[in-house]
């Protein structure tokens, strides 16, 4: 029963990856520049030079031949290898995936950590000022460019974990807050306090576990928001991860790198969000 | 006593004169031997894309071929003469078809495997593959046939081409000669420097060639540094940040508003040489299977039109605007620093806006309450597409966008990234007008080539044309191949003279601006002497020290 | 009305009557470029001072206040239905639509949209208005920024599935569409609220950085995206605060916003 219902998750899961890929290879393959490259512009190439760099391009033309090829290949282990950095895609993904998760990762911890205080105390305080200073903070953190993010980090020396956290924590921030808000209002908070239970025990009794399922939710969506922000703060701290590999590689159109790393994002992506739908699940059914 | 206290006081100056002496010498060695040593550091704009001398296509390959790579000749940055390297000396022969080398004897590669004419044979043998479709190989070929290498001793060798090569000796500038030998392959130099690490996204570390063969006017083994990092970092603000902070020791080519507030708190660290050799234009697209309206054709084909659009645009508020004045009107396609092959006859379009409705008038056009219109009643209004994320490009079609609005032209300026500007401009011909710029030119005209033959590519406003669909184009063609086919300097200087012309009078390319070379070194760093030939500040890199004097 | 929300009213009110006014507080309009004073601080001639490039700077985010101020929460509001829409039916629904819905939505997540954008922009004429640019650009940012909201919806959709008052409704024979809208809609508006607020400013950045692309506000058009953008350069050069201004009245009006409308928020919880 139990091994049927992973076994059909596990397909769900490898059929999402491969439309997830197949649909990165088109948009990669159809948007304009796809088969260009910026050397056609250098005018020591002779015409012969040309007409091989056209022809190297349009190999990969063929979408469907392209994915099918390359899900052979995936299967014996080689992802192919990167038009842009001539390097096998398994190398560079396995030499940056490190980098990144430890970023990723810090960060995340990082902004659920500030919001959640920051959520929390809004909750249990319910004052006006203090929500109001708390949302000028968040709002702050929204309104702030990623890009000057990862600067800033740079100019004080400050690890590009940082710069992640408070690019995610806004987001984590407001729908935290709102929440537990509403977790609040529910009618067994009320019959909770007139039983004289304190607040700090209504807090974290009876208002973080009926708002939990939909924080799990959130936390599945926040390691996309993190994994999206890592782009930027890579790409402008020079740290030489996914995200700046990613980035390269959208500018260079590199149909290998990208489908690759889609299908990376896509993996993580879906466990994040699976994982948080499991233990919701699970959460749902105990109290049930 | 007299005598014995004369004598003491002799000896006490002797001593201290000898004490002196000592203390200078002692000072010149410890100077020396502290200004030695050390590690230069600064930024690759990209991730070099290969290590491979052969295959060097992007600026951060060109960048480690210039420090590893060792070559036959070199041009000597600052002079722009050649000078001999690993060539003694050379000889071109008067149809420029062969070149013959007497090479340095009793050289190592930097694995110590021992130099020699086998390696330049194999170098040029390499290079001239057809299946190699390299920019470096590509500069040689000069017409159908094989390139024939002649090893005539260790130390002697002869190259000839199936046809004469125009400014045959200075391309040997760009070819590094790899060992033929090595188990290294191409990891194995002649340079200053050899590739030590490699970490993708992040560094490459050179570090001192113990083999390298030359030495400074004292005997002293160069280079002088131990190593040279250099850190892949495509963002400017980021780059100067860490300059300011003193992580970096040279920014190569600073931008202009960097520049000032570099200048402002440090004056003595930025370096304005004049101008480059590179351009900033615009053309209009005069392929005529363009996806554009008819209409517009017809503009951008005039040369009326374009002279006029050339009037109306002030090239000196460009230059002092967005350049901050470190940049200059441009007259032509050939900068002034490029002080052999510029047509000092030439000057740069002044700005006038009355004189370009006057001409636009004069084909038909007419302003009809602020809104030029052509003989036919159509609003003139074309779009400028440039590559997004280039501020200097984007305030320069901002400034043109006001420019020509004063003559009731509408201008719609779009940014957009690189490979979909390349597909509009190369492809699809899907475009109106294109601001751009030609960067790390060269100073001989021949390497324009495919940009000035009709027939070619990168004859960006009209490529591949299968005949010249001008008379001027076909004049221009005539020109190019002449000062091609001719060894005779004065001779090719007159014709790529009249090319200038040619294009000043036609206006296929509307040149803007030439900007300055500008570059920022950290005072730890000695010996640097900044120019306007790439590499602008490392060009000397061999002599080059760190620390304090 | 507590001091905070009143203060809030009145920057708000002052924010938009601002912008309307535009071309009385700054006649000289936006794309004048004054070429002898580029870069300037603030003067009399100039409160903000001038741009790179000589254009008023108080001007330019007055201007970019109406775009950036209708279009922003315009293009809030379409991912905001959306999210509504296909995560709140998808969790209300639950099984495998749920399970469907919620893969499309990762799918949407992960997949690299720039190329859609690049395509978009291919397709859309050179000489495009850029009234119509804009417009093109905000609402592709609605349809595409409604993912993330969509998941946490559904996972409070589907846990009010279950809850009493709906089984009560269900109960009642209350069915389908009508148990979906009166009943769990209404228990789902502090996320609705939340990615509402959040996408505002979270557009208005996007929008900037689209014009890598060609979409966005184009050139002279200001915007508070393409002006927040100046900050970079700030972070390596400049002791210039004043420059600063359009990221602090983001910030106000943002704040303003949220304050002001926190009570619904409350209400809704």
């Amino acid at each position: 029963m139990l091994a049927g219902k992973i076994a059909r998750h596990a397909l769900a899961l490898l059929a999402t990856l491969l439309v997830g890929g197949l649909l990165a290879a088109t948009l990669v393959r159809f948007a304009p520049g796809f088969d260009v490259d910026e050397q056609q512009l250098d005018p020591h190439l002779s015409a012969e030079s040309m007409q091989a760099l056209r022809a190297a391009r349009l190999q990969d033309r063929n979408i469907f031949r392209f994915y099918l090829h390359y899900m052979n290949r995936a299967v014996h282990g080689d992802l192919g290898t990167s038009v842009s950095l001539g390097e096998p895609v398994r190398t560079l993904l396995r030499e940056r995936a490190p980098l990144t998760l430890r970023l990723v990762g810090i960060g995340l911890a990082l902004a659920w950590a500030a919001a959640m205080a920051l959520a929390l105390t809004a909750a249990w305080l319910r004052t006006s000022a203090y929500d109001a200073l708390t949302t000028m903070v968040s709002g702050t953190f929204l309104c702030i460019p990623a890009a000057v993010l990862a600067l800033l980090s740079v100019l004080w020396n400050v690890p590009g974990t940082l710069a992640i956290a408070l690019i995610v924590f806004p987001h984590v921030y407001r729908y935290a807050r709102n929440m537990l808000a509403k977790a609040y209002s529910q009618p067994h908070v009320l019959a909770a306090r007139a039983r004289g239970i304190g607040e700090l025990r209504i807090l974290f009794w009876h208002v973080v576990p009926v708002a939990g399922s939909q924080l799990l939710a959130v936390a599945g969506v926040s390691v996309s928001m993190a994994v999206g922000a890592a782009i930027p703060v890579e790409a402008l701290c020079g740290l030489a991860g996914i995200g700046q590999l990613a980035w390269q590689a959208a500018l260079a159109r590199d149909l290998p790198l990208l489908v690759n790393i889609t299908v990376l994002v896509t993996l993580v992506t879906l466990l994040a969000n699976s994982g948080a739908d499991v233990i919701g699940h699970m959460v749902r059914d105990q109290k049930a | 006593m007299r005598l014995l206290r004369e004598s003491l006081r002799a000896f006490a100056i002797k001593g201290r004169s000898a004490v002196v002496v000592v203390m200078i010498c002692l000072g010149f060695l410890l100077g020396h031997v502290l200004a030695q040593g050390g590690e230069l550091r600064f930024c690759l704009r990209t991730e070099p894309k290969t290590f491979d001398p052969l295959k060097v296509e992007d600026d951060a390959s060109n960048a480690i071929r210039y420090l590893t790579g060792g070559v036959l000749v070199r041009l000597n940055r600052q002079t722009q003469d050649l000078e001999p390297e690993l060539a003694q000396s050379w000889k071109v022969s008067k149809d420029g078809r062969q070149i013959t080398f007497k090479l340095r004897s009793g050289l190592s590669f930097s694995d110590g495997s021992p130099f020699s004419a086998e390696d330049v044979a194999y170098t040029m043998q390499q290079l001239m593959d057809p299946a190699l479709h390299s920019p470096t190989g590509d500069a040689f070929r000069s017409g159908t046939g094989n390139v024939e290498t002649k090893v005539l001793s260790p130390t002697l060798i002869s190259v000839t081409f199936p046809a004469a090569v125009a400014g045959l000796d200075r391309l040997f500038d760009q070819v590094a000669i790899m060992s033929a030998h090595s188990p290294k392959k191409e990891m194995a130099v002649l340079g200053p420097f050899v590739v030590a690490d490699y970490k993708p996204g992040a560094t490459v570390l050179l570090q001192r060639n113990p083999n390298y063969w030359k030495t400074d006017a004292q005997g002293h083994k160069l280079p002088f540094l131990d190593s040279i990092r250099l850190d892949i970092q495509p963002n400017r603000d980021v780059e100067m940040l860490r300059f300011k902070r003193g992580e970096l020791d040279l920014i190569n080519a600073l931008d202009s508003e960097y520049f000032d507030k570099l200048a402002t708190s440090s004056p003595q660290l930025v370096h304005d040489v004049g101008p480059s050799l590179d351009s900033e234009q615009i053309w209009f697209n005069q392929v005529a299977r363009a996806p554009i309206p008819g209409y517009k054709k017809t503009w951008f084909h005039s040369a009326t039109f374009r002279r006029a659009i050339s009037a109306a645009i002030n090239r000196d508020d460009l230059s002092r605007v967005v350049f901050h004045g470190h940049a200059q009107p441009a007259a032509g396609p050939v900068s002034p620093a490029n002080k052999f092959w510029f047509d000092s006859k030439l000057k740069a379009e002044p700005h006038n806006p009355d004189a370009a409705i006057k001409a636009l008038q004069g084909e038909g056009f007419r302003l009809e309450n602020g809104t030029l219109k052509d003989p036919n009643g159509n609003a003139v209004v074309f779009s400028i597409i440039t590559n997004a994320g280039n501020k200097y490009r984007e305030r320069m079609a901002t400034m043109i966008q006001e420019d020509v609005r004063k003559i009731g032209i509408q201008v719609n300026v779009v940014t957009l990234d690189f490979p979909s500007l390349i597909e509009r401009m190369a492809q699809t011909f899907d475009y109106e007008v294109v601001l751009l710029g030609l960067t790390n030119v060269g100073l001989d005209p021949n390497e324009q080539m495919n940009v000035w033959l009709s027939s070619a590519e990168n004859h960006q406003w009209n490529p591949q044309q299968k005949s010249p669909e001008t008379a001027w184009e076909a004049e221009i063609d005539r020109l190019m191949r002449t000062q091609a086919a001719s060894a005779d300097p004065k001779r090719r200087k007159d014709a790529f003279d009249r090319v200038q012309e040619i294009v000043a009078e036609q206006a296929p390319f509307v040149y803007l601006v030439n900007r300055n070379a500008l570059s920022a070194i950290s005072a730890a760093v000695h010996g640097a002497s900044p120019v306007i030939l790439s590499p602008q500040t490392f060009w000397n890199a061999e002599r080059l020290t760190i620390g304090q004097k | 009305m507590s001091l905070w929300r009143k203060l809030a009213c009145a920057v708000l009110v002052l924010v938009v009557c601002a912008s309307l006014a535009a071309s009385w507080l700054a006649p000289s309009g936006y794309a004048k470029q004054y070429r002898d004073a580029t870069d300037a601080p603030p003067s009399r001639t100039h409160w903000l001072g001038t741009d790179e490039i000589g254009r008023d700077r108080f001007a330019r985010v007055l201007y970019g206040t109406r775009i950036s101020l209708l279009l922003a929460p315009a293009a809030a509001l379409i991912s905001t239905f959306l999210a509504a829409l296909i995560g709140g039916l998808a969790g209300y629904l639950g099984g495998v639509w749920a399970k469907l819905a919620m893969a499309v939505t990762d799918l949407f997540l992960s997949l690299p949209w720039l190329f859609l954008l690049i395509a978009v922009r291919a397709l859309m004429p050179l000489n495009v208005s850029p009234v119509f640019s804009v417009l093109a650009t905000f609402l592709l940012l609605g349809l595409l920024g409604w993912t993330s909201a969509a998941r946490v919806l559904c996972a409070s959709a589907g846990s009010l599935r279950d809850s009493d008052f709906v089984k009560q409704a269900r109960a009642a024979g209350i069915r389908g569409g009508r148990l979906f809208w009166v009943h769990v809609m209404p228990n789902l508006k502090p996320v609705l609220y939340a990615q509402f607020w959040i996408s505002i400013p979270v557009f208005i950045l996007s929008e900037a950085n689209l014009g890598i692309l060609g979409l966005g506000v184009a050139e002279p058009m200001p915007s508070w995206g393409s002006l927040l953008k100046e900050l970079e350069g700030l972070i390596s050069g400049g002791e210039e605060p004043w420059k600063f201004i359009p990221l602090f009245l983001l910030v106000v009006v943002v704040t303003s916003f949220q304050i002001l409308f926190s009570k619904q928020e409350e209400v809704a919880a």
